[in-house]
């Protein structure tokens, strides 16, 4: 009974340290994501200035955007187009490069190194520099492609190119998931490649039955990880387009963004904010669902 | 998985001490076309390294070139005299110290706000059970997948209705409320490879869970706690959207947004423009040159979790 009851204390006595320690998070949680993400709900209904006080106007901000807004849908539209193009050369780009750097050569630190620095720069100094490098007399790009005899189009200025010029920007921070694939791939056994190799495997059939089900799971990290952050592009287009030419470049965060802050809509721009949130929860969960199926995780039997 | 996170860690926690196998260097006892597709793959890797380096020394060049040059056609890689003076002439238009001290302090609050409470917290998941601690951390673990513009309005009504805009506070404060969630998970995940018996130790000696987080967890996460620490400092300095949305004035600003400004409001030629971009991203390049294996080591982690 006593020993009993002491342990009862002792456990109720951790139970207080724990919350004690986790408070911070756990106000700061409650103050900066629960009450925002539910109040930005409530708001998603009204119509709100923040000089004057909301107002109730119920489905309306919905409504709107899919009857009156005239750039809601193109909003979407391009940064579905952005992401469908981004994503996958990110992916591929960056795997296959990881897989150069991990086939035994000399000096991979230094590799490494050069291929990952693009990744630790300012948002705003990368955009202003592509802005110049993109410019279509003077920018290094156009002069580049006219020694091989192409002559380079308008890029940022051109409705057509504005958006792929955004997508080869974003490709030079390809190092960012090149070097988790690089620490995922130095992690694969090579007593499974020895395995594979007595059982007569060629180099494809090696990354097709070995390495591939072996990064899957950061293969998995790499694209959520990419949906999130691409579904949300911002600084690029507001630095190099403003959203332009003719709202080639009107990423849905950029259009929340001037809704929220240039035209003080507050309640329209939090109706946007949600369907991001729901867009990115149903793709990340379908991803995550679907992962059953094409990720192998090492000794777990079904996650 | 948990375990191969477990492996990594082990290797940050005991980083220099292992053992350097001895392999045969890589043009050593190899069939000719294996060494010849290793030397194919060093000449496709030196291409994509020429590609990535030449926006840089661009960037560089154009931040030396007098008014012609930048707008000479064809362009000129090498400006005919190094003209240091666009440096000057840019830093003098815009208040650069005064940026970039505001962008220092930015840094700095968030950066002891959130290895304090990021590793306060990290140590209750790793080390203490309460009967809600499981899906407590569950919910830390969900709102790394929330979208940062679902909390940003509400976010932003509060700190105007609280004052706080034109000042740093909607940039630190919130870093001192638990340091991220991601920066919690990491922590929490290093923690857990200290062994218990140093925990017990401590115990033993009478120490409570405090002294315990500061005088056994602290000391022996160096390593980790480094990692957190470069992050956040790269995240903070190169931060654009904070400081856009709760910054409204050039002297107000830090250096990121000072760029931004610089363009909108002085309408500089491209080589002030260069000049400070230059400026803005050098210190994040020396930490990288610097603390490199801590970046590694960061996005190791990241990965692994899986």
């Amino acid at each position: 009974m006593a020993i009993a009851r002491q342990r009862n204390v002792a456990a109720r006595r951790e139970a207080w340290a724990f919350h004690m320690f986790i408070s911070p998070w756990l106000v700061g949680f409650l103050v900066f994501t629960l009450l925002p993400v539910l109040a930005s709900l409530v708001l998603s209904f009204t119509k709100y200035n923040v000089s004057q006080p909301a107002v109730w106007i119920g489905l309306k901000n919905y409504r709107d955007a899919v009857t009156v807004d005239p750039t809601f849908f193109l909003a979407l539209k391009v940064t579905w187009i952005y992401s469908l193009a981004s994503i996958p050369l990110q992916l591929i780009l960056g795997l296959l490069i990881a897989l150069m750097l991990n086939a035994d050569i000399p000096l991979v630190s230094v590799w490494r190194t050069f291929y990952y620095l693009p990744s630790v720069l300012s948002g705003v100094a990368v955009a202003v520099l592509w802005t110049l490098i993109f410019h279509p007399s003077s920018g290094i790009l156009n002069n580049l492609l006219a020694l091989i005899g192409i002559k380079g189009p308008l890029w940022l200025y051109s409705k057509q190119w504005a958006l792929p010029a955004i997508v080869v920007m974003s490709l030079w921070g390809v190092g960012g998931s090149m070097i988790i694939y690089l620490s995922s791939l130095q992690g694969v056994p090579t007593t499974l490649y020895e395995a594979a190799t007595i059982d007569g495997a060629g180099a494809w059939k090696k990354f097709w039955n070995v390495t591939l089900p072996m990064i899957s799971p950061v293969l998995l990290f790499n694209l959520i990880m990419g949906i999130i952050s691409s579904l949300q592009t911002f600084t690029s287009a507001f630095v190099m387009t403003q959203g332009g030419p003719e709202g080639a470049t009107l990423f849905f965060g950029l259009k929340l963004y001037y809704t929220a802050f240039r035209d003080i809509r507050m309640g329209y721009a939090s109706m946007m904010a949600w369907v991001l949130f729901i867009i990115i929860l149903v793709l990340t969960m379908l991803v995550i669902k679907s992962s059953s199926v094409w990720v192998y995780y090492e000794g777990a039997v079904k996650r | 998985m948990s375990e191969r996170t477990t492996m990594v860690s082990r290797r940050l926690l005991n980083h220099g001490a292992s053992a350097k196998l001895a392999r045969p260097r890589w043009y050593e006892g190899q069939k000719a076309s294996t060494l010849l597709s290793r030397i194919a793959i060093m000449l496709l890797l030196f291409a994509g390294v020429v590609v990535i380096m030449i926006p840089f020394v661009w960037m560089i060049s154009v931040s030396l070139m007098n008014k012609a040059e930048i707008y000479a056609v064809p362009p000129k890689w090498i400006p005919s005299k190094f003209l240091w003076r666009n440096y000057y002439e840019a830093v003098v238009t815009i208040p650069f110290m005064k940026l970039f001290r505001n962008s220092l302090y930015v840094v700095i609050g968030r950066l002891v706000g959130t290895v304090l409470s990021a590793s306060l917290v990290a140590y209750g998941f790793a080390r203490l059970r309460a009967p809600d601690s499981n899906w407590l951390f569950v919910v830390v673990l969900a709102t790394m997948m929330l979208p940062s513009s679902v909390t940003l309005i509400p976010q932003f009504i509060l700190f105007t209705k609280l004052g706080w805009v034109n000042t740093f506070k909607p940039l630190i404060v919130p870093a001192w409320f638990g340091g991220g969630a991601y920066n919690i998970f990491l922590l929490r995940q290093f923690f857990m490879t200290i062994p218990l018996d140093y925990d017990d130790a401590a115990r033993i000696d009478g120490c409570g869970y405090l002294r315990t987080w500061g005088q056994i967890i602290l000391p022996l996460s160096a390593p980790a706690l480094a990692t957190v620490a470069i992050f956040n400092i790269m995240y903070s300095w190169n931060d654009f959207m904070g400081p856009l949305i709760y910054l409204r004035s050039m002297t107000e600003s830090t250096l990121a947004l000072g760029l931004y400004f610089f363009r909108g409001t002085y309408n500089p030629d491209w080589n002030q423009l260069m000049a400070i971009s230059v400026l803005l991203i050098l210190p994040m390049v020396a930490m990288f040159f610097f603390a490199q294996r801590l970046f590694i080591q960061g996005v190791v982690i990241s990965g692994v979790k899986g």
